[in-house]
């Protein structure tokens, strides 16, 4: 009997249970694309901070940049040649030079290296492994004869702006670098990449000038394996090109090269700018987190959670927009489905307040008029929830086919002022930890499960309102008409 | 067996007390045939309601056979409604979504009686009413003198002791009418039913073997 009535009263309602449904469709169908958007967000953070962080670093060891004082502007890049340097034309009107440097990354600060020891030394760290980040910066080109033929410097302008004085022409190129243990594999930015070409670095490479770039970075400088580059006024050499694991992110940095060759040749030795750090377990970050900023008081430790509100661009304006908007917005239409089918629930017991007057009249429990009023509401919410689950699968699957790629800058420390050259740029902001992920959408269980649970939830409590409403009619509605 | 002691029921409107019945004592014997008539407003919707355990009195009792229904928890209450008593009303009171069988079937559901069971009963009350052939049309497809005949059969199919009917030819012509009550009577007379009728219909009412008139609350005999 209660899958008949059930069955007769949707069938003969059907208005009604068209409306009901379509509203709570509307809903967990906008409820399941901001959530598989947001997962979509948040694995796409994930991707650009292992590209930087590498996969299964935890937490990071970093420093904040001193700030400068009043008055004291930042650091330039400067180039210094000598009166020997480049080759003068026959005129002796302009000197070709081409001269490089390895400076520490944007944004970054350094800080001793014996701070890695500290932190592999904290209870609960399972690995750790310090990086320096490092720009480099090549200038290639001619410039005017300098009056008698002085030494000088050279202030530059943005790297690739290209620039010129009077007589002279010249470019400035920035390539990131970074100094990675060779021998530490399980943590740092490393662990986020696969060999393309030629080998990985490894234990054997420290002390050695050999780099390993990444492959698009290779593809675009015409650089392979075997070739060499300029690094800092040092020739590496090629050994291998990578590309990040991921296939939705790219690699941080263009060049690898082994951590105790890039503290020697950028000058910074014994400094990293970065310790990426593995819990023994997912459990203990938090304690190890704590542990980290008592052992090491001068340093900033972040989780990957900290990280993950560091990412800007327009990954982060994603990630803001599917938080702020797309969450509430999915609230009110849940809401407003929710309380639509509440009403109509209601209306429809106050409509059939006769009817339940008799069935109460014939002997039927106020439970089994409660239950069936609540059956009916609930499978109203199912048919919306299944009509929902299809809307939500075409939404997802036009997010996923329109795939919009976005691009995530990774800086922690990214407010923090770089060196400027003249021309009133700063040189560096092309430089950050830049990377481009593809924002995917995937559907997972829980997606799922949450399209189901809100169309049981919104059924059920529409339901258990309209049929606490029945529950409340008196039998002796049913004889209203006696006179 | 009805029985009815110092029955009074009132009701709070607004600021003012009404009284719908006063002091009423009344006995139905089993298998008896009552009509019930007087003025609108005169208790006689009260009176029905008490009768079919759907109210319960202001004061003094009211007893179906060995079960005091003024004392009575609400959910025995609909025990009682479930197993022995049946109700016809003014406005047939079918539901609309369901066909003939199933309203008639709408009896046995609190009595928890098999599917099969179930249709098998359901099926022989509508034979038994002359709507075996519309068993499977819903109220809108059928006439007023129609949907009151499934109405009866929904009272009767779980064989109560006692059919209570509310204006049972109040909205059918005048031969409709006289169908219905010759199946009500042929009905009472066959099976022993006590049956009370409420109508405004002196022809109807004429047909009881006995004839209350409610005024004011208060129940007289008529002749």
């Amino acid at each position: 009997m209660f899958f008949t009535y059930l069955r007769r009263e949707l069938a003969g309602r059907r208005r009604q249970t068209a409306i009901v449904a379509a509203g709570m469709a509307l809903a967990i169908a906008l409820v399941m694309i901001v959530n598989a958007v947001s997962t979509g967000v948040r694995e796409a953070q994930a991707a650009a901070l292992e590209s930087v962080y590498g996969v299964g670093t935890d937490l990071t060891v970093s420093q904040a940049p001193t700030a400068p004082g009043d008055g004291e502007g930042p650091p330039g890049v400067r180039f210094e040649f000598g009166q020997e340097d480049g080759a003068t034309a026959e005129d002796g009107s302009t000197t070709e030079l081409s001269n490089s440097i390895l400076t520490p990354g944007p944004g970054s600060s350094t800080f001793d290296a014996s701070t890695l020891e500290t932190a592999r030394s904290v209870d609960g760290v399972a690995a750790a492994s310090a990086t320096l980040s490092l720009t480099n910066v090549a200038f290639d080109g001619e410039l005017p004869a300098p009056p008698g033929g002085a030494d000088g410097d050279v202030a530059l302008p943005a790297p690739g702006d290209g620039g010129g004085f009077a007589g002279g022409a010249f470019d400035v190129s920035s390539t990131t670098v970074t100094g990675v243990d060779p021998a530490a594999d399980a943590v740092g930015p490393l662990s986020a990449v696969e060999v393309v070409d030629g080998r990985g670095l490894d234990a054997d490479d420290t002390g050695q000038a050999v780099a390993v770039l990444d492959a698009d970075h290779a593809t675009s400088e015409g650089l392979a394996v075997g070739d060499t580059i300029d690094l800092g006024g040092t020739e590496f050499e090629v050994v291998g090109t990578v590309a990040s694991t991921s296939a939705d992110a790219t690699t941080a940095s263009n060049a690898y090269i082994p951590l105790d060759v890039a503290q020697e040749v950028s000058g910074l030795e014994g400094q990293v700018s970065d310790i990426a750090v593995q819990a023994e377990s997912a459990s203990m970050i938090g304690s190890v987190k704590a542990d980290l900023e008592a052992a090491l008081p001068y340093q900033e430790v972040s989780t990957q959670e900290d990280l993950a509100a560091t990412v800007s661009g327009s990954l982060g304006t994603a990630s803001q927009l599917v938080s702020s908007l797309g969450l509430w917005l999915s609230v009110a239409v849940l809401a407003a489905a929710f309380l639509i089918a509440i009403l109509f629930t209601i209306q429809g017991v106050t409509r059939r307040t006769r009817e339940f007057g008799t069935l109460k009249a014939i002997g039927w429990s106020n439970r089994r008029i409660t239950g069936q009023v609540a059956g009916e509401s609930l499978v109203q919410g199912l048919l919306g929830g299944a009509a929902g689950l299809v809307l939500g699968f075409i939404g997802i699957a036009v997010v996923n086919a329109i795939a919009p790629t976005l691009a995530t800058t990774s800086a922690p420390d990214a407010s923090a002022d770089g060196p400027a050259g003249f021309g009133g740029g700063n040189p560096f902001d092309a430089m950050q930890a830049s990377t481009e992920v593809v924002l995917t959408a995937p559907v997972t269980a829980t997606v799922v499960a949450l399209a189901v649970g809100l169309a049981v939830l919104g059924g059920l409590l529409a339901g258990a309102i309209g049929g606490w409403r029945a529950s409340l009619l008196r039998p002796a509605e049913a004889l209203r008409s006696v006179a | 067996m009805y029985t009815l002691e110092n029955v009074s029921k009132t009701y709070r409107q607004k600021e003012r007390t009404v009284a719908a019945l006063t002091d009423v004592n009344l006995t139905i014997p089993r298998g008896q045939l009552v009509a019930v008539q007087g003025p609108t407003g005169g208790g006689k919707s009260t009176l029905l309601q008490l009768l079919g355990a759907l109210d319960r009195p202001t004061s003094g009792r009211v007893a179906l056979g060995e079960s005091d229904l003024s004392a009575l928890p609400d959910a025995r209450l609909g025990d009682v409604r479930a197993r022995e008593i049946g109700f016809v009303f003014q406005g047939f009171n079918l539901i609309p979504t369901l066909t003939a069988l199933e309203n008639v079937e709408t009896a046995l559901d609190p009595l928890g009686v098999p599917a099969e069971e179930r249709r098998r009963r359901a099926t022989a009350a509508l034979e038994s009413v002359g709507l075996g052939d519309r068993a499977h049309h819903v109220p809108g497809e059928l006439s007023g003198g129609q949907q009151q005949r499934v109405a009866i059969a929904r009272a009767l199919v779980k064989e109560p002791e006692v059919l209570l009917a509310d204006e049972p030819t109040g909205n059918l012509d005048e031969q409709t009418r006289d169908e219905i009550m010759d199946l009500l009577e042929g009905l009472w007379r066959d099976r022993g039913l006590t049956l009370v009728i409420v109508t405004h219909d002196s022809a109807v009412a004429r047909r009881a073997e006995r004839r209350l008139h409610l005024k004011q609350g208060t129940v007289t005999e008529r002749r």
